[in-house]
């Protein structure tokens, strides 16, 4: 057990050493037995147990216990003693393998032109080596949800898991869900406009959104006769794409922020019966029980954001999410971050205990919460045996940077190479100084 | 010939229109030919039984005042009226020195709209688009004469005469110098005659107006360009024939010594416009924007005279709460005390005039003025500033501005006190030349008549009383409303036989002395003649309107928003006890530890101190470090980038700083003490930087960290080559350009330096002399900074990414002999930290930013930790409002990637950045003799669940967690309060526009990937393309 235990210590070594990422290998299906013993697990549905054993079998969690028999066999056993086992975390809405570096736009593919783009899909132009993915999985986030922007139905998003070859093994769950981009019902002067020469729209731009609104609705409208439709003459592609909304087999994610916008998207609960998902929900604070009423969840992208309005209580976006919490709202934390590309997610989780969650809380909203929203919840998202064996191992709290220091990480059981192009470059110039 | 122009005695009806009417008495200009009979008008007023209110502090009741040929010769209680006058009896009349604006534009051409559009990395507009012999800037109008583009406006000037106004300064308000204003009457005569004075003023602003140049880009380049424009005239009086002929500095010269206006438009910007005028011996006139209420203090210590527009924001519609939801406090309260502008002025004791300027409609000026007075403006202060005042600003107190004589006759008649409610003014007299505003109420026509409707079949009588101008009744069995209207001439009446028949007696007719008489029709359609006599007089109740109650209004408090303080918090004495102590020096963290705070700085760290006069604070469980210090930010200023051009060292972020901005006050909670503001990243050398002490409340001045070794931005890479455009033209393109920017900048500086110093030798035999280099090297703000630089004066912040550019401007500092002091951002730093250590840069670095665009793709969050290991001072910065709040947590980084020591983490962002800013010896760690900038955390101050308690600055506790709840209730009452006060505007019928959202100006370094909130405006988006 410990030669085996060394050799993977020394594969590792070995990938740090490489110059570039063309030699970090997505690990290969691991049939058979896996161990996780003297683990404190976080489950990721509010429990924690102490000094457990996980038993993995062909990728999926088979038991968990403490008094779980270890077979003498040749099997994979790790144990981590004194550190901290968590559920493999979830990027609930991202634009990764989709943009390489936000300022050249060759390397961009999250918007197509056009409003109404439902049968879009994001998957197709995943790009699996992206050098962002592996500093997320070194974070321990193993999957994330990738969105298509621009227009107002942008397209179909899909949730990926991060260690493949393309995108076709990446795929977690396909078209999970269909993108609307509510427009702004905010009157929203440019109080500079004048000043700098800029022309601002005439009328009333709150209208002018709803007036948007309409369109969409009108469009799903048709959408939902042509689903009722038993047969079709003429196959239309948008209509198409947007019938796993009527049956529920795919949500409604609605990316808004203010109240107006939030209580527009109630609208389509009400008159589809779709599933709905608030993405963003800056302002989701307000109306928290109006949105658990209506079976609403909410991804909150940012929590390291700045309040709304300078009379906004100084930490408001950081204690959004107990809001959410409180009145019962199925919700996930997001990290939508351009500059750091989503590496930060455990510590907005994290921020939203120093305003009020419990640590389990916070870790659900960034596991277990987000995999139900996303539709992957029964599959993911918490250390339960017949889940997947999405898997992270952490020295100390997650959560926190002084301690969220990730040392192993499993996917479908499989142990991923937490090799990543910072760690590479590190190494090259501590090479270079002699450290 | 008198009686004829007697006024209506007793119940007479007006005559008083006849003749007064056409009275030309402005002298014919002899150069212009005659179509038709030469006539030369003369002639000669006496006005009567007037109460004649001279000037502001002078009434005198029942006064006469005579007029002959447009000027005033006689006023007084015992003037005797000429015989050849015409007689106006102002029985019950007031007369008061019609008004004076100061800041009109009143028959100007309008200026050019300026075509500008955001266009990041478009082309720059290099040079001056003005053809012929002027200076290099287009905003710089100085050639612009008001008296030659004076053109009078009929239109304009009616509905300045109607609000009271006879003169008014005219200048084009376009551009950031404004060239001459002219003062100019009201008169409807050729403009050869209505000029008072031809060049009376200067102007300038801060506004590039029609200017397309795109520099200056920015309000700190704005200064800029002024503060050289200064120095250039100056430098120009000897030295024209370096410069050839400079129309744009010679007219400054020329103009130099008459008052110069500034339009500030706002109350830092009052300030910022006096500092300017301080360096060059000008005392401006400030120009208000209505806001200066919220810093009277400043505003008195400026000394400068003010013109105060009465604008006022409207109400908005703020009934649906979710619309409510996005407008500040701060817009709100801004709505509330506005109208009392006027009167913290006058209670400061502050001079100033009064404007119509910024007002949608002049109609509006004399409500807002009577609000300016229902919030404590007194009557005579606005007499003042109507008349005595700009008269004496603009050196016209001997022709106009009281009623005296010699001065022009400028006067208007009213109906009573001129700012009552329901006075009206019925004449407004301009150079002699009567004007009529409001006539036909002049003697009132209210009152009982006996009309007598005479037609084929004899006369009816019918009771009519009139009770105004246009409302009537007739008085029968039942009283029927009669449709009438009189203006002061011509009648109309007509009303129904019965209150049943719908068939209406239409008359129409004119008023004389003794009634009105006419023609018209019966119900039937037959035709009738018609009188009306006057039965009873109605009786006149004097004006009861008063001066209504001064409403009840908010506190000032500083900065003007939720989060202010309204009284200033003080220095205390602070024992913090029982702490975790992590002091940055050798005693390392002291667990159990006590410090002790007196006169703002630290006084000992130790155990079991104790002090008598101290206030306990209890650290128990707790931990104290040093306040976080930000080497890199840009909140607190109006402009953060001078784009316009790749060397801008002329501009400094200190000339601009915005003591409003909430994000000191939400970076105090998170345990920023102090902030180095950065200019931002959009040319290679930047502007002067500021560091600040986030003294919450405090103005520019005192937000500045005193006795600093100055500093200046500079930046390599993409943004400096403009890379996101694909139309640059501004020099450089490429890292090749970049370096060489830098090295022709400090070739042209040492070449400057060597100039000023040879113009500083003293020819031999002329001992004693003090030789002013000045005079013939032209003095270069941009150079200077250059030249402090080499001398090790100031130091460089240079914004670097990449390897290349990195050690390329190491060399050039090498090459001129200064060092390159920090290199911020540089996230490749760790590819050449050696070389960074061999120069003796430091390195401010982000701990986990990356891949956002191409320059950072070999970004590491272990950049930090490896250039410590190699021997940089390194800290890590914010660059962003949001993460400075957090920085505590981003210094925890480099322990999670680089397996930092905690200690050597918190130094990153306290004592390190301290050093890199050369203060280290004030702040940055905790030790006796240090400045007391202190935080209480409530964990240890790594961790993500750590809260900053209290942030102290200067041993002023600026933030306190417990004080921050008590606000946030404050403000959701404040709110309350004000959202009530709007409805009930609303409700109450007064015009309320829609419920705008409150937007926040934010300001990046252009490097961001990063949304700030859906009220923010990206400054960058916005002054990038200038």
């Amino acid at each position: 057990m410990k030669k085996r235990l060394f050799k993977i210590f020394c594969g590792l070594l070995f990938s740090a050493a490489a110059i570039g990422q063309e030699n970090i290998y997505p690990a290969a299906e691991y049939k058979g037995l896996l161990f996780i013993k003297n683990a404190t697990v976080h489950v990721g549905n509010g429990q924690v147990l102490n000094n457990t054993t996980i038993q993995v079998n062909n990728g999926k969690i088979e038991k968990i216990g403490t008094d779980i028999a270890i077979p003498a066999d040749d099997v994979k056993v790790f144990d981590v003693k004194g550190k901290h086992v968590y559920p493999g975390l979830i990027l609930s809405g991202s634009q990764l393998g989709l943009v390489e570096v936000n300022s050249v736009r060759a390397t961009i593919d999250h918007t197509e032109i056009g409003e109404i783009n439902p049968s879009i899909r994001s998957i197709v132009a995943y790009n699996t080596d992206s050098k962002v993915i592996n500093t997320l999985k070194s974070n321990g986030i193993l999957l994330a949800n990738v969105i298509p922007q621009g227009g107002l139905v942008s397209g179909s998003s899909s949730v990926v898991q991060l260690d493949a070859w393309n995108w076709e093994d990446a795929a977690y769950k396909m078209e999970n869900g269909i993108h609307f981009h509510m427009p702004s019902l905010i009157n929203r002067p440019n109080p500079f406009a004048a000043f700098f020469g800029i022309t601002e729209p005439a009328g009333d731009p709150v209208k002018r959104g709803l007036e948007q609104v309409d369109k969409v609705k009108a469009f799903f409208r048709e959408a939902q006769s042509y689903a009722n439709e038993a047969t079709h003459s003429v196959t239309n592609l948008k209509y198409e794409a947007v019938k796993g909304l009527f049956n529920k087999s795919q949500k409604l994610f609605v990316h808004c922020d203010i109240v107006k916008e939030m209580l527009v998207a109630v609208d389509f609960v009400k008159e589809f019966g779709m599933d709905v998902v608030i993405v963003g929900g800056s302002e989701s604070f307000q109306m928290a029980p109006l949105l658990k009423a209506n079976n609403i969840a909410v991804i909150l992208s940012q929590s390291h954001s700045l309040p709304t309005m300078q009379d906004d209580d100084v930490d408001q976006p950081y204690k959004t999410a107990v809001s959410l919490q409180k009145a019962g709202v199925l919700y996930a934390i997001n990290d939508a971050d351009g500059q750091t590309r989503g590496r930060n997610l455990p510590f907005n989780a994290g921020t939203a205990v120093a305003y009020g969650l419990t640590k389990e809380e916070a870790l659900q909203a960034i596991t277990l919460n987000p995999a139900r929203i996303l539709g992957v919840g029964d599959k993911t998202g918490s250390i339960e045996i017949g889940k997947d064996a999405n898997i992270v191992v952490s020295e100390g709290d997650i959560l926190d940077m002084r301690s969220s220091i990730i040392t192993h990480a499993f996917i479908q059981g499989r142990l991923v190479d937490l090799t990543d192009k910072h760690k590479q470059l590190y190494e090259r110039y501590k090479h270079k100084y002699g450290k | 010939m008198r009686k004829l122009f007697l006024l209506p005695k007793g119940r007479r009806l007006p005559v008083l229109l006849a003749g007064l009417l056409a009275a030309t008495i402005v002298q014919a200009q002899p150069t212009f030919p005659v179509n038709g009979i030469k006539e030369e008008k003369q002639a000669t007023y006496a006005f009567t039984n007037a109460t004649i209110v001279a000037n502001e502090k002078t009434t005198l009741n029942a006064a006469t005042l005579v007029v002959k040929n447009g000027k005033i010769v006689a006023v007084g209680t015992n003037v005797a009226v000429p015989k050849e006058a015409m007689v106006v009896d102002c029985k019950g009349k007031y007369i008061y020195p019609s008004f004076i604006d100061m800041y009109s534009d009143y028959g100007m051409p309008a200026a050019p709209q300026a075509q500008r559009r955001f266009n990041f990395g478009g082309p720059t507009q290099l040079t001056s688009n003005q053809k012929g012999a002027y200076g290099w800037n287009q905003a710089i109008r100085t050639d612009v004469q008001a008296i030659r583009l004076f053109a009078a406006d009929e239109a304009r000037a009616k509905s300045l005469r109607d609000q009271g106004f006879g003169t008014v300064l005219t200048h084009q308000k376009d551009g950031i110098a404004r060239g001459t204003g002219a003062v100019v009457t009201l008169a409807d005569e050729k403009e050869n005659l209505t000029v008072l004075k031809e060049k009376a003023t200067t102007h300038y602003s801060f506004s590039k107006g029609s200017s397309t140049q795109s520099y200056p880009g920015s309000l700190m380049g704005t200064i800029a360009l002024l503060r050289q424009t200064y120095i250039d005239a100056e430098w120009y009086k000897n030295n024209k024939e370096k410069e050839g002929i400079n129309l744009s500095l010679r007219m400054w010269n020329e103009n130099f010594s008459l008052p110069q206006v500034f339009e500030a438009n706002d109350k830092w910007g009052a300030l910022r416009a006096d500092k300017i005028g301080d360096e060059f011996g000008v005392q401006y006139i400030i120009k208000a924007g209505g806001n200066e209420y919220q810093r009277i203090g400043d505003m008195a210590a400026s000394k400068a005279s003010f013109i105060l527009p009465l604008n006022y924001p409207q109400a908005m519609d703020v009934e649906d709460p979710n619309d409510a939801r996005f407008v500040s406090l701060a817009d709100m309260k801004h709505w509330e005390m506005a109208p009392s502008n006027a009167a913290m002025f006058e209670k400061a004791n502050i001079p100033f005039a009064l404007t119509t300027a910024d007002l949608k409609d002049a109609k509006q000026f004399m409500a807002n003025l009577r609000k300016a007075m229902e919030y404590g403006l007194s009557e005579q202060k606005a007499l003042e500033a109507l008349t005595t005042t700009p008269a004496t600003l603009l050196g016209i107190y001997k022709e106009v501005g009281s009623i005296d004589p010699g001065k022009w006759a400028n006067f208007i008649v009213t109906s009573g006190p001129v700012f009552n409610e329901k006075t009206v003014i019925h004449q407004n007299w301009v150079q002699g030349k009567k004007y009529a505003v409001n006539e036909s109420s002049w003697s009132s026509v209210n009152g009982k008549y006996l009309v007598t409707v005479t037609g084929d079949k004899g006369s009816v009588n019918y009771n009519l009383e009139v009770k105004s101008g246009s409302t009537a009744n007739i008085i029968a069995k039942d009283t029927i409303a009669a449709k009438f209207s009189f203006d002061g001439k011509m009648v109309r009446l007509s009303f129904p036989e019965s209150k049943q028949s719908k068939k209406p007696i239409r008359l129409s007719g004119a008023g004389n002395t003794d009634g009105w008489q006419g023609t018209g029709e019966d119900a039937t359609g037959a035709k009738v003649l018609w009188t009306a006599k006057l039965s009873e007089a109605a009786t006149t109740s004097p004006d009861s309107s008063k001066i209504k109650q001064a409403p009840a209004l908010g506190n000032v408090s500083y900065p003007f928003n939720g989060y202010g303080f309204e009284t200033m918090p003080q220095q205390q004495t602070l024992l913090i006890r029982n702490a975790t102590v992590w002091t940055n020096e050798k005693e390392g963290r002291m667990e159990g530890a006590d410090v002790l705070v007196k006169n703002g700085k630290i006084v000992s760290v130790g155990k079991n101190l104790s002090d008598a006069g101290a206030t306990v604070v209890d650290g128990t469980g707790k931990h104290l470090t040093a306040g976080i210090i930000d080497e890199h930010s840009h909140i607190a200023a109006a402009s953060i980038n001078e784009g316009a051009q790749s060397v801008t060292s002329e501009v400094r972020i200190a000339d601009n700083l915005n003591p409003d901005d909430i994000n000191i006050y939400r970076q105090l909670s998170g345990g920023v003490t102090s902030s180095h503001i950065l200019h931002g990243s959009a040319n290679t050398i930047g502007g002067q930087t500021q560091l600040i002490k986030l003294r919450w409340g405090a103005n520019a001045e005192g937000l500045k960290f005193a006795n600093w070794d100055p500093q200046i931005k500079f930046a390599l890479g993409e943004n400096v080559k403009r890379s996101s455009g694909t139309q640059n033209n501004r020099f450089p393109d490429s890292r090749m350009g970049v370096e060489e920017v830098l090295m022709d900048a400090f070739t042209r500086a040492r070449d400057y330096e060597n100039a000023v110093k040879e113009a500083l030798v003293v020819p031999k035999g002329k001992k004693g002399a003090v030789a002013n280099p000045w005079a013939t090297v032209r003095r270069d703000l941009e150079l200077d900074a250059l030249v402090e630089i080499m001398n090790k004066k100031r130091f460089i912040t240079c914004h670097s990414y990449v390897q290349s550019e990195i050690t390329a401007a190491m060399r050039v500092g090498d090459k001129f002999g200064f060092t390159f002091n920090t290199f911020t951002h540089i996230l490749e730093g760790y590819k050449v930290a050696d070389k960074m250590k061999a120069h003796g840069s430091n390195a401010s670095t982000f701990s986990d930013w990356w891949n956002y665009k191409m320059e950072v793709v070999d970004a590491i969050p272990q950049n930090a930790a490896l250039m410590q290991q190699v021997g940089l001072n390194v800290a890590i910065n914010s660059d962003d409002a949001e993460m400075a709040r957090r920085l505590n947590q981003e210094a925890a980084k480099s322990v999670k990637y680089g397996g930092m020591s905690e200690e050597d983490a918190l130094k990153m962002v306290t004592l390190n950045p301290a050093k890199m800013l050369h203060v280290d010896d004030r702040v940055g760690s905790i030790r006796a003799g240090k400045d007391a900038d202190l935080v209480l955390w409530s964990d240890h101050p790594l961790s993500i669940y750590a809260k900053a308690e209290k942030t102290i600055v200067d041993g002023i506790v600026y933030f306190d967690r417990e004080r921050d709840k008590e606000l946030r209730r404050k403000i959701s009452d404040e709110r309350f309060r004000l959202v009530q006060k709007m409805v009930g505007e609303k409700k109450s019928g007064m015009p309320v526009g829609p419920a705008r959202a409150s937007m926040e100006l934010m300001n990046t370094c252009s490097d961001h990937d990063h949304s700030h909130g859906l009220l923010v405006v990206d400054a960058e988006a916005i002054n990038a393309n200038n």
